[in-house]
C-alpha cells in the first residue's frame, strides 16, 4: 500500500442550472489574456451536444486517453513513442482552432468615434486572432440549450450507439448541463504523453500542471487527454491548463469555479488512494468494471490500516483528518451516488458526477400511475426523460445498472424527505430496497440539500 | 471552507523531490521551480471592496470586487450573507455570469469616458450662444428655428457625437430645462430611470430634481409589463411575494411562465435543493426551458393559453375539494379571507322569456338598504363602501370588520379587520334558507372568450342559487365562480359539462386540452396534487409566475386564474405557499425613505407621477395606429357602454374622470394658468374646473400632436429606453425622436379614429428638443441621444440595494474613482440642478405650478366613485368636483433659484407632515435628530439646519433611517398607528427590533437583514423568511380592497364590459385578424408567420450585458431568432442563417438558431437584443435593423386605466396599462446571407 492524497471534487448534475456563472469567473480570474481567448480551463456544455472542443468525447477520431493492448497491458491511444515522436510536428490528433472556436472581438470604438453618416454605428464582429471581419459560426458553448440541435446534438458521441432509442423531438425533448474542468487523474495521460516531462502530478495533492519552464509545445498533452483540457497558449505556444486554482488551494480557499458556483453544487475534498493499485485498477479488461476498480483504489481514511500507512508516508493528521469528513468520500464511497466521467478513457478521473433525474418523458397515460392517489407524487425512475443508456455512456462506461441505482437512490430520498416533511411517517421498506437507512438518507440529504460551505469544502 | 485544506500550504515543504511511479504512467513531484509565481502573481490582488450591482434585475446580489494596481481585475460573489439557519441552505454565494463579467465594462472600449454632444447641435448651439450670450436664448433660437431643428434631430442616431465638457453638456441641459419650464411648463420636461431598488440614490437624485422641477416621472413597472395588474385587481397590493429562500417552504412548486435557472439565477439553488426535501416540482412552459429540466412534471400549452390550464385546475379543484368533499381547511379560508361569501347583485337584462340576468355590483349596505333591507353589523358612514354577506348564524344581511369604508372613516377605528367575530358567512346560497325564503336557481349569463368573431368572445348560460331580498336577486361570489369555472350542482338550472372529458363546455379539462394541448389527464393529475398538497400542508403550494404568463395583453386574467388556484387552497399568507411573482419586482424594502426622498415629499408634495405606456402612447404617436378599439374588447356579457371607443378615447376619459395620470396635463404651461387664476382673482382649480367646462381649456392629451403638448426634454439615466423597453420602437424613431426609422404601419382608417381627440392631418416627427442620456454604456440610446454623459459604474461610486428576492439591504462601494470624466449620478444631478438654479434667477425666479394629480391609492380617494359607476361630468353626468369626479388640481410654488439646495438637504416635510406609506402616517422625528448628527446640517440658506443630503451617502443614510424595514423606532410608530385602525395586536411585531436601525456604514460592510415593517405585508420576526400576506392572514389586518379580502370578483362598469368580473380564460390576441397580413409581400419569398416571444435571456440581463464580450462568446455572438424544426424546415432556413423577422411594426435582422426544444408555431428572440452589436442592414429597409422591441407596439387595455374606486384606483407604478409585448405575430424569412453593416 502507497497511501497518497488527492484532492478531488464532485459535481452534482441534478443542480446544475447551466448558467456558466464558473466559466466566466474561471476565464476573468485565469485566462482573459492574449494567446488564451480561446481556452475555457472551466467550460459547462449542454448534453445532448458535442461538447468543447467539438466532439471530444469520440477518441476514435482524437485517440485521447489509454487502452489495453493485446497483451492487456495499458498504453496510450495516441500510440507508443515512437508513433508519438513520428508524429512530433505534425500531430493528426490535435483539434484544430476551428474545433474550439474562431475568437471574436468586437469594433466597440465604432459607438463612441463613427463619424456623422447615414446609418447607426454598430460593433461588428472581428476575429480576436486576426483582426478581420469575421460571420460568427461557432463557439465554445454553441449549441447551449440545445441551440442547432438537428445538426450538432445528433453528432454527440454518446448518441451513436442508441439512434434507435433517441429521437431528437420536441416531444422527447431532454437536456442537462456538464460543467468540466481537468480531471486531475491519478493515471494522467497527459503526464505520461509529455515528451519533456514538463507535465506533473502534484505529490502532496494530486493536481495536475505543467511547468511553464519545461514547457516545449510539443502538444502530446492536448491529444493524450481525451477530455481535451489541455490547452495551447497561442502566443507563447506552451500547454496551459486548470490549476485547480492552487494558488486558492494552498490557502485554504475553494476553487474559483467551486466557490462561485451559484447551483451549489460543486464539492471538494482530500481522498486518500492507494498509488500502487493503480495501474492495476486502470487495467481491468471490462471498462465495465473500471468504476469499482477505481473505487478500490481509494483507501477507507477510517481504517486504522491506512491511517497508519498514510503516517507513515508523512501525511500530516490533519489531512487524514481532512480524508475522513471529506464530502468527496462520502458522496464517492459512502453513498455512492457520485459517478467519473467516462471511466472507459481509463486516466482513473477525479471529477466525479451525481447525475441527473430529470421530468416524466410520457403523459400520464403512459405512466400506469394510479391517478386516484393524489398522495403519490414521484414518478418512477424508469420513466425519465432522460435516457439511462445516455447517462450510462457518459458515467460508466455503459452499464445502466449503475446509473439507475445512483438514481434510485436520490428518488427514494426525495420520497422519503416528502414523508417525513408531510406527514412525519417514514417507510422503511422503500430505503431497504437501496440500501440505506433512515439515517444515512437524512445525511445525504443535509449533505445535497442544506449544503452549507463547511459541508461542500 | 475546511480549516485542514488551509494546512496545504504548509505542507508542501514536506515533499521534495520528483519522482516517477512504477510504470511510469504518472510522474508525481513537488513543484520543480518557481515557474508557478506565474499564477500566484494572477490571483494576486491589493484589495478586495465589497459592492453589488445597480442593473434592473432582481439579484442584488453581493460582489467582492478584486483591485490591483489601481485597476478592478475581476468580481466573485460575496459568500457572507447573515444565515438562515441550521436547517436551511445559505443565501451564498449569488451571482449570475452576466454579473461575474461586469467588470469588463470598467475599461471597455466602449465605455462613456467623457460627456459627448452631437456634433451638429453642438456647432448650432454655440453659435448661438457666442452671438446671443445667454444659454435660455440660444436654445430657445436653436430649438425653434424649424430648420435648425429638424437638422440635428434628424442626425440622431447616425453618429457624429464629439467630445464635450461637464460644464457645457449641463449648461445646455440646464438651459433646455428652464427654456421648457418657462415656454411650455414644467411637465413638458420628463425622466425616465426603473427601480429604485437596484441603486436607491442613484435612482432618487434624478427623481428629486425632476419632482423639485415639476417634471414628469414616467413608471416603469407598468410599462416594462412587469406589474402584473391581477396583483391591485385582487389583493389592493402592487406585487408582494416570498423571498427565494421560503420556496425551501414549500412542498410543491408549480414553475409557470417563469424560467427560474435563467431567470432568477442566484436563488434556483432553494429550487433544486426543495426537491430533496421532497418538493414536488412541475414546469409549465411552451418550450423545453432550463427550468424544465427540474420538473418532475412537464406542461407544454400553447403559448399565452395559460389561463385555460388554470381555469380547467380551478374546475378539479372546485370540482374534488369544494363539491364533492369539503376541507374545513379550505372552506374557513375562504369564508375569512377571500370575497366568496359576499352577495353580488343579479341585474336582469331585458323582459319576459327574452330577460337574462347578469352579475352586477356587490350588494353594498346601502344598496340592501335601498332595496328596502335591514343590514347588520359593521354598518355606518359610507354605507356604499360596505358590502354584505349573508350570516348564517343570525341570518342576516351583514357587514363584516374590515370594508373599505371601516378603512377611511371614523367609525372603523379599531374596526378595519377581519374578525368575523360571531358571524358565520355561507360561502353558497345553495339549499339555504334565509328569512323563510329558500335559495332558487337562477340562469345568469356569463362570459367565453374560446368563442365569437371578436375578442369579446361568447357567453354561456349557467345558474347560481340566488335570494331575493327586498328588490333585488343576489348570489354569492362563490356561487358565480362554481359557475363561471363550470362546476355543476344538483338543482342548478343552466348548460354544465357532461364531466372532465366534455369538450365542449368551458372550464373542463377536455376543455383546456384542446386550447393548450396539454393532456386532459395530466391537467386533472397536477391539479390534484397540487390542491391535496395544500390540504396535507395547510397551505404550502406555491406557483412561481413569470413574464412567459405576466407579458400578455390579458396577463391580469391569466393571473387571476392562477391567483384563485391559491387562494381557493388557502396558500396566501402562508410561508412556503402562494404566489412568488417575479418579474422585475425589485422591493425597495426601505420603502418609505426610498419614497419621500426620490420624490422630493420633503419638500413639496406630490409628484408628477406618469404611467409610461399611456405617456408613450400618445407621444410616439402609436395611437395613430390603432388595429381595433375598446368594441372588440367588449363580452355580450356586459351592457355595452364601451362600444364605439378608440383606446385613445378611453385614455382620455380615464385622465378626465382623474382615474389615471396625464401628464403633460393641459394644452397650456401650468406656470401661466396659476397667472391666469391669479389675475381673475379666483383660486387655480376653480379657475381649471370653469377653463375645461367651457372648453377654453382642454387636456394635453386630447390633441397629443400639437406642438404646445410636446414632451421637449427627456433624462434617461439607469436604463436603456431606446435600444430595449421602447414597446413600439420604430414609432419612437420616427415621431419622438424624428429619425430614420423603418416603420411599415398605415394609420387607422377615419372610421375608426378617436372622438375625443384631435386628429392631425400629418403626424409630427421629432417631438423632442432633447434627449440626454447618462451612463457608461454606448446603447441605442446613448447613439440616438443629443447628450451622452459618463456615468460611473457600480464598482465606482455609493448607493444601497435591496430586492425582493432575499431580506437584506446591502451597499454599492466604490472599488476605484470614477475613471476618465466619469461622474456618479448623484454629482450630475446635483451640477444640473445648481446651473438650472443659476439660470432660473433670470429667467423664472419663483412661479406656481400646478398639478393635476389622479385619485391616489391608499387615500380616501379610494371611495370617490362609489360602484366602480363611470359618470363623466364632460358629458353632463356628474358635477366636476376635483378630487371626486375628476383630478385634484394641486397647487405647488417652486422657487427655481432654490432647486440646488434643496436637493441638498431633508426638507421640512418629513418632520411636520411626517411620512405616509400605504395609509400608514409616522413623524420620524428622532430619525431626522439622527440623519443632523450623521450626515450634518445645511449651514445656511433656505435649508438652514436641515440635515445633509450633500452625498450618496448621505441620501443612502436618509433613506435607511427614514424606512420602518430599516429602522426600529419608525416600524414601531407605524405598527402602533396601524394598530389603531386594525384593533388588533400589531406592535408586537416591531418590538424585537424597536431599539435596533441599520445605517449606511453598515450595510458596506455586508447584507444587513431587513425588519418586520408596516410597510409590507409579511414578517421577518425571530428569523423567519419573509411571505406575503403573513400579517393579513394571522393578525387579520385587511387587505386594501373593497371588502378588505382577496378578491375573486371585480365589480368596476369596465371590467363588467369587458367580462372580467371573475377569473376567466382569455386568449391572446387574434393580431392575423386584427392586422392582416404583415409579410413581405414579394413573389416567391419562402416564409413563415410565426408567434414572436421576446424571453428573458440567458446571455444578458434586460438592457444589460447582452453587448458583453463574455456573454457574446458564450451565446453566439449577436442577436438571434429560435425557431423550431418546422418553421425553418418550412422557410428553408438552417441554423445560424441570417433571417429577416418583419412585421408591420419594423423589421429584425439576426441568425436563426434551430432547435427541436421550440415549438412549432414560436419563435423567441431573447430579450434584450441592441442594434449596436452586430446587427447589419435590413433587406427589408435597407436601414439597419431593429432591436427586439422593433416588431412590438403599444397595446393599450382599457381596464387597465380604471381609478377612483377601491382598489382599482390609481398610484405609481401600482396601476395603469401595461405595455405588453407577447401577442404579437411575426413573419420570417431567409435572406441574401451576404450582410452590408
Amino acid at each position: 500500500m502507497r497511501v497518497m492524497s488527492q484532492v478531488a471534487m464532485v459535481m452534482n448534475l441534478d443542480k446544475c442550472i447551466g448558467c456558466h456563472t464558473c466559466s466566466v469567473t474561471c476565464k476573468q480570474t485565469w485566462t482573459n489574456r492574449d494567446g488564451v481567448e480561446y481556452v475555457w480551463f472551466n467550460n459547462v456544455e449542454t448534453k445532448p451536444g458535442t461538447g468543447y472542443p467539438r466532439g471530444y468525447e469520440d477518441q476514435d477520431r482524437w485517440r485521447g486517453g489509454w487502452e489495453l493492448d493485446r497483451k492487456g497491458r495499458l498504453r496510450l491511444r495516441s500510440g507508443g513513442r515512437l508513433r508519438r515522436l513520428a508524429h512530433i510536428f505534425s500531430n493528426p490528433d490535435m483539434p484544430g482552432l476551428d474545433d474550439y472556436y474562431e475568437p471574436a472581438t468586437y469594433d466597440f470604438d465604432q459607438l463612441v468615434s463613427a463619424p456623422a453618416g447615414q446609418h447607426v454605428p454598430v460593433a461588428r464582429p472581428k476575429s480576436a486572432i486576426t483582426g478581420k471581419d469575421m460571420k460568427i459560426t461557432w463557439g465554445s458553448n454553441w449549441d447551449d440549450d440545445l441551440a442547432g440541435s438537428p445538426e450538432i446534438a445528433s453528432k454527440d458521441p454518446n448518441l451513436a450507439s442508441m439512434v434507435d432509442k433517441v429521437q431528437l423531438s420536441f416531444e422527447q425533448t431532454f437536456m442537462f448541463h456538464l460543467p468540466r474542468i481537468c480531471e486531475h487523474c491519478l493515471n494522467p495521460a497527459c503526464v505520461s504523453a509529455c515528451p519533456s516531462s514538463a507535465m506533473y502530478k502534484r505529490v502532496e495533492d494530486g493536481i495536475v500542471l505543467v511547468d511553464q519552464d519545461a514547457c516545449r509545445g510539443w502538444r502530446m498533452c492536448v491529444s493524450a487527454c481525451p477530455y481535451k483540457k489541455v490547452y495551447i497558449n497561442h502566443q507563447t505556444g506552451k500547454a496551459e491548463k486548470c490549476t485547480f486554482c492552487f494558488p486558492r488551494i494552498e490557502v485554504g480557499q475553494p476553487t474559483v469555479c467551486a466557490e462561485t458556483c451559484v447551483g451549489r453544487l460543486r464539492y471538494i475534498g482530500l481522498v486518500l488512494y492507494d498509488a500502487d493499485a493503480v495501474e492495476a485498477a486502470a487495467s481491468v479488461e471490462d471498462p465495465k468494471d473500471l468504476l469499482d476498480a477505481q473505487r478500490d483504489v481509494f483507501l477507507d481514511p477510517t481504517d486504522p490500516e491506512v491511517i497508519a500507512a498514510a503516517r507513515a508516508e508523512g501525511i500530516a493528521e490533519d489531512w487524514i483528518k481532512a480524508a475522513q469528513d471529506s464530502p468527496i468520500w462520502k458522496l464517492i464511497q459512502k453513498f455512492k451516488v457520485a459517478l467519473p466521467l467516462h471511466p472507459e478513457y481509463r486516466t482513473m478521473p477525479m471529477v466525479w458526477y451525481v447525475p441527473p433525474l430529470s421530468p416524466v418523458l410520457d403523459v400520464t397515460t403512459e405512466l400506469g400511475k394510479d391517478d386516484g392517489d393524489a398522495d403519490d407524487v414521484f414518478h418512477t425512475i424508469a420513466s425519465l426523460r432522460i435516457p439511462l443508456e445516455y447517462l450510462a455512456s457518459l458515467f460508466s462506461a455503459g452499464d445502466v445498472d449503475v446509473v439507475a441505482g445512483v438514481l434510485m437512490r436520490l428518488a427514494a430520498m426525495r420520497t422519503h424527505m416528502r414523508q417525513r416533511t408531510l406527514d412525519g411517517e417514514v417507510d422503511t421498506a422503500l430505503l431497504e430496497r437501496v440500501g440505506l437507512t433512515a439515517e444515512e438518507v437524512e445525511e445525504l440529504y443535509r449533505l445535497l440539500a442544506i449544503a452549507k460551505m463547511e459541508d461542500r469544502y | 471552507m475546511s480549516p485542514l485544506l488551509k494546512k496545504l500550504l504548509t505542507t508542501r515543504s514536506h515533499f521534495p523531490g520528483t519522482e516517477v511511479l512504477d510504470s511510469a504512467h504518472a510522474m508525481i513531484e513537488t513543484d520543480p521551480s518557481e515557474w508557478d509565481s506565474f499564477y500566484r502573481d494572477r490571483w494576486a490582488h491589493d484589495k478586495v471592496v465589497r459592492s453589488t450591482h445597480g442593473v434592473n434585475c432582481t439579484g442584488s446580489c453581493a460582489w467582492d470586487v478584486y483591485v490591483k494596481d489601481g485597476l478592478i481585475t475581476w468580481e466573485h460573489q460575496g459568500t457572507d450573507y447573515p444565515t438562515t439557519g441550521p436547517d436551511s441552505p445559505e443565501y451564498e454565494p449569488r451571482g449570475c455570469p452576466r454579473g461575474a463579467s461586469f467588470s469588463w465594462y470598467t475599461y471597455s472600449p466602449s465605455r462613456v469616458r467623457y460627456p459627448y454632444v452631437r456634433g451638429v447641435l453642438l456647432e448650432m448651439y454655440l453659435d448661438a450662444r457666442c452671438r446671443l450670450g445667454d444659454p435660455v436664448a440660444a436654445w430657445a433660437e436653436v430649438v425653434e428655428s424649424p430648420l435648425k431643428a429638424t437638422l440635428y434631430k434628424r442626425a440622431r442616431g447616425k453618429g457624429g457625437l464629439v467630445r464635450a465638457d461637464w460644464e457645457l453638456a449641463t449648461e445646455i441641459m440646464a438651459a433646455a430645462h428652464v427654456y421648457t419650464i418657462k415656454t411650455y411648463g414644467p411637465d413638458r420636461c420628463v425622466g425616465f430611470t426603473p427601480i429604485p431598488a437596484m441603486s436607491m440614490a442613484s435612482f432618487g437624485v434624478g427623481t428629486r430634481f425632476l419632482s423639485m422641477i415639476g417634471g414628469t416621472l414616467l413608471s416603469f413597472y407598468d410599462w416594462y409589463a412587469d406589474l402584473p395588474p391581477a396583483s391591485p385587481q385582487v389583493w389592493g397590493d402592487q406585487t408582494d411575494v416570498p423571498e427565494s429562500g421560503d420556496w425551501w417552504n414549500s412542498s410543491y412548486i408549480i414553475m409557470w411562465g417563469s424560467n427560474v435557472p435563467v431567470t432568477r439565477t442566484p436563488d434556483a439553488h432553494f429550487l433544486t435543493e426543495a426537491r430533496y426535501k421532497g418538493t414536488k416540482v412541475v414546469a409549465v412552459s411552451p418550450d423545453y426551458a432550463d427550468s424544465v429540466k427540474f420538473a418532475d412534471d412537464w406542461m407544454a400549452p400553447a403559448p399565452g393559453t395559460d389561463g385555460a390550464l388554470a381555469q380547467a385546475m380551478g374546475h378539479v379543484l372546485l370540482t374534488e375539494f369544494y363539491r364533492d368533499r369539503q376541507v374545513p381547511y379550505f372552506e374557513a379560508y375562504s369564508r375569512t379571507f377571500t370575497d366568496a361569501p359576499f352577495l353580488v347583485t343579479l341585474e336582469q337584462h331585458g323582459d319576459g322569456p327574452e330577460a337574462t340576468f347578469h352579475p352586477s355590483k356587490f350588494l353594498t349596505s346601502a344598496a340592501a338598504t335601498a332595496a328596502g333591507v335591514p343590514v347588520a353589523g359593521a354598518t355606518g358612514a359610507r354605507p356604499e363602501f360596505r358590502p354584505v354577506f349573508l350570516d348564517t348564524a343570525a341570518d342576516a344581511l351583514t357587514v363584516p370588520n374590515g370594508t373599505l369604508a371601516d378603512r377611511w372613516t371614523d367609525d372603523g377605528v379599531g374596526r378595519w379587520n377581519l374578525d368575523l367575530e360571531e358571524n358565520d358567512p355561507a360561502l353558497s346560497l345553495l339549499g339555504l334558507t334565509h328569512q323563510g325564503q329558500t335559495a332558487q336557481g337562477v340562469e345568469v349569463t356569463l362570459p367565453r372568450f374560446d368563442v365569437g368573431v371578436t375578442e369579446g368572445g361568447g357567453t354561456i348560460v349557467r345558474g347560481v342559487p340566488a335570494l331575493r331580498v327586498g328588490t333585488v336577486l343576489v348570489t354569492t361570489v362563490f356561487d358565480l365562480l362554481m359557475a363561471q369555472y363550470g362546476v355543476g350542482r344538483d338543482g342548478l338550472p343552466g348548460t354544465w359539462p357532461t364531466g372532465y372529458d366534455d369538450v365542449e363546455s368551458p372550464g373542463t379539462p377536455a376543455w383546456q386540452a384542446d386550447l393548450t394541448g396539454v393532456p386532459a389527464e395530466q391537467c386533472v393529475r397536477i391539479a390534484r396534487e397540487f390542491t391535496r398538497n395544500a390540504e396535507v400542508s395547510e397551505g404550502r403550494s406555491m406557483i412561481i409566475m413569470g413574464a412567459g404568463t405576466n407579458h400578455w395583453f390579458h396577463s391580469d386574467t391569466i393571473y387571476r386564474t392562477f391567483i384563485a388556484l391559491l387562494t381557493l387552497t388557502g396558500c396566501q399568507g402562508v410561508n412556503g405557499g402562494g404566489w412568488a411573482h417575479y418579474v422585475g419586482q425589485e422591493k425597495a424594502r426601505p420603502l418609505t425613505g426610498q419614497q419621500h426622498m426620490s420624490f422630493a415629499l420633503d419638500w413639496q408634495r406630490p409628484t408628477r407621477h406618469m404611467t409610461s405606456t399611456s405617456f408613450w402612447y400618445a407621444a410616439t404617436d402609436q395611437w395613430r395606429y390603432e388595429g381595433f378599439g375598446a368594441d372588440e374588447l367588449v363580452s355580450p356579457a356586459g351592457p355595452g357602454r364601451l362600444t364605439q371607443r378608440s383606446m385613445m378615447d378611453c385614455l382620455t376619459q380615464a385622465a378626465r374622470l382623474g382615474w389615471s395620470p396625464s401628464h403633460p396635463g393641459f394644452d397650456k404651461n401650468p406656470l401661466d394658468l396659476c397667472d391666469e387664476a391669479a389675475e381673475a382673482g379666483v383660486p387655480v382649480a376653480e379657475h381649471i374646473v370653469s377653463e375645461l367646462k367651457n372648453g377654453t381649456l382642454k387636456f394635453a392629451v386630447e390633441d397629443p400632436d400639437d406642438p404646445q403638448n410636446f414632451p421637449r426634454v427627456l433624462t434617461v439615466w439607469r436604463a436603456n429606453l431606446i435600444g430595449n423597453s421602447a414597446k413600439g420602437n420604430e414609432y419612437f424613431l420616427k415621431h419622438l425622436l424624428g429619425a430614420d426609422s423603418s416603420l411599415r404601419a398605415n394609420e387607422t382608417p377615419p372610421d375608426r379614429r378617436p372622438r375625443d381627440v384631435v386628429w392631425r392631418e400629418h403626424a409630427p416627427e421629432g417631438k423632442l428638443d432633447l434627449l440626454t442620456n447618462i451612463d457608461f454604456r454606448m446603447t441605442s440610446t446613448s447613439l440616438f441621444a443629443d447628450i451622452v454623459l459618463p456615468a460611473a459604474t457600480w464598482y465606482e461610486k455609493q448607493d444601497i440595494s435591496t430586492t425582493d428576492m432575499h431580506p437584506f439591504v446591502h451597499a454599492l462601494d466604490a472599488a476605484i474613482a470614477p475613471p476618465w470624466q466619469a461622474r456618479t449620478d448623484y454629482d450630475a444631478f446635483l451640477g444640473l440642478a445648481d446651473k438650472v438654479s443659476e439660470l432660473a434667477a433670470v429667467h423664472l425666479g419663483t412661479r406656481t405650478d400646478v398639478i393635476a394629480a389622479p385619485l391616489t391609492h391608499d387615500t380616501p380617494d379610494e371611495m370617490a366613485q362609489p360602484g366602480g359607476v363611470v359618470r363623466d361630468w364632460s358629458k353632463g353626468e356628474c358635477e366636476a368636483v376635483p378630487g371626486v369626479t375628476m383630478p385634484r388640481f394641486v397647487v405647488v410654488e417652486r422657487d427655481y433659484t432654490q432647486i440646488g439646495e434643496k436637493m441638498r438637504a431633508v426638507g421640512p416635510l418629513v418632520s411636520t407632515l411626517g411620512t405616509t406609506t400605504k395609509g400608514v402616517t409616522v413623524v420620524p422625528e428622532s430619525s431626522v435628530a439622527f440623519l443632523a448628527q450623521a450626515n450634518g446640517v445645511r449651514p445656511d440658506g433656505v435649508a438652514k439646519g436641515r440635515p445633509s443630503l450633500e452625498t450618496a451617502a448621505h441620501m443612502c443614510e436618509a433613506i435607511l433611517a427614514l424606512s420602518g424595514t430599516t429602522h426600529g423606532g419608525v416600524s414601531l410608530a407605524g405598527f402602533t398607528a396601524l394598530e389603531k385602525r386594525v384593533g388588533k395586536p400589531l406592535a408586537d411585531l416591531a418590538e424585537e427590533n424597536h431599539e435596533r436601525q441599520v445605517t449606511f456604514a453598515q450595510t458596506l460592510t455586508g447584507p444587513q437583514p431587513v425588519f418586520t415593517s408596516y410597510e409590507w405585508s409579511g414578517s421577518e420576526k425571530g428569523g423567519r423568511r419573509y411571505s406575503p400576506f403573513v400579517i393579513n392572514v394571522e393578525r387579520h389586518k385587511p387587505w386594501h380592497t373593497l371588502t378588505g379580502r382577496q378578491h375573486f370578483f371585480v365589480d368596476h362598469d369596465w371590467m363588467t364590459e369587458l367580462g372580467e368580473q371573475l377569473p376567466v380564460y382569455r386568449p391572446p390576441l387574434d393580431m392575423a385578424r386584427h392586422f392582416g397580413h404583415q409579410g413581405f409581400s414579394e413573389p416567391g419569398s419562402t416564409e413563415v408567420t410565426v408567434r414572436y416571444l421576446t424571453p428573458h435571456s440567458k446571455w444578458s440581463i434586460h438592457s444589460q450585458f447582452q453587448d458583453n464580450p463574455y456573454m457574446l462568446a458564450l451565446s453566439r455572438g449577436g442577436p438571434t431568432i429560435w425557431v423550431s424544426e418546422a418553421d425553418a424546415a418550412t422557410a428553408g432556413i438552417a441554423d445560424n442563417d441570417w433571417i429577416e423577422a418583419v412585421n408591420r411594426n419594423g423589421v429584425v435582422v439576426a441568425r436563426a438558431v434551430v432547435s427541436h426544444r421550440m415549438p412549432t408555431g414560436t419563435v423567441f428572440m431573447y430579450h434584450s437584443k441592441d442594434r449596436n452589436i452586430d446587427v447589419p442592414k435590413a433587406e427589408a429597409s435597407g436601414k439597419r435593423g431593429g432591436i427586439h422591441n422593433a416588431l412590438t407596439m403599444i397595446m393599450m387595455k382599457p381596464t387597465h386605466l380604471l381609478g377612483g374606486y377601491g382598489q382599482l384606483t390609481y398610484a405609481f407604478n401600482y396601476y395603469g396599462p401595461t405595455g405588453n409585448q407577447r401577442d404579437e405575430l411575426t413573419v420570417i424569412r431567409r435572406r441574401n446571407q451576404e450582410v452590408e453593416y
